[in-house]
């Protein structure tokens, strides 16, 4: 179901404050660790760089424009894709 | 056989349901054509006149649908956007699984296609100790 409109978009507070601060300063954008994978790419995070944590790492993510709606979770994978291959040597040992 | 919208024949069915033919309209779509058009659904395809298989055209064009060839470039379009930023739903795409979050232990036969058994590949040399 989709979000109300009353509500506008999600994001993380915290998130919001760091990237406005940089905005602000109009300083180096350094990347910003995070861990606000449901937080949606609004038109003021677009250009910054987010290490998005996958439950292990942090997944580089640069914001574009064309990613403006979607969330920064959907860029940084959760699993592994794990394709079944040929028996080798390094497999069977 | 009557043509409509450049390739689409549907053929000697009621037009009602020879109008789903065309890829864009489903049979919601077609009744409301109908209705718009003042057709009567139960007439066949072939029976129709030319004024009438105009007025089916114009009308599907008034109403903003797009249809066809259209159709099918502008899911292109939003397929590649989605590929152009690599997001998960773009993975699901190119791995050819689905893409709504569905199940996949089971079904979802539609995106992976016919059952092909998956498998390792034995190599014959890599039985223990022979490697």
């Amino acid at each position: 179901m989709a979000r109300s409109l009353k509500k506008g978009p999600f994001v993380q507070q915290a998130l919001l404050d760091k990237v406005d601060k940089i905005n602000a300063s109009g300083g180096p954008k350094k990347p910003i660790k995070t861990w606000a994978r449901s937080s949606m790419i609004t038109p003021d995070l677009v250009g910054h760089t987010f290490l998005v944590h996958n439950g292990k790492d942090f997944v580089s993510v640069y914001a574009t424009e064309n990613m403006v709606g979607h969330r920064l979770g959907e860029f940084a994978l959760t699993r592994i894709f794990k394709a079944h291959g040929a028996h080798t040597a390094k497999v069977s040992k | 056989m009557a043509r409509l919208l450049g390739v689409d024949i549907p053929n000697d069915k009621k037009i009602e349901y020879s109008l789903p033919y065309i890829y864009g309209i489903g049979l919601p779509l077609s009744r409301k054509i109908l209705a718009a058009t003042n057709i009567d659904p139960h007439i066949r395809a072939g029976e129709l006149s030319d004024d009438q298989l105009a007025s089916i055209a114009s009308t599907i064009a008034g109403m903003k649908v797009s249809t066809e060839g259209d159709l099918r470039r502008e899911i292109q379009q939003h397929m590649k956007r989605l590929l152009g930023i690599n997001c998960y739903r773009a993975h699901r795409h190119r791995r050819g699984l689905p893409v709504r979050g569905q199940r996949t232990h089971t079904n979802a036969r539609t995106r992976k296609g016919v059952r092909k058994t998956v498998g390792v590949a034995h190599n014959p040399n890599a039985k223990k100790g022979k490697v």
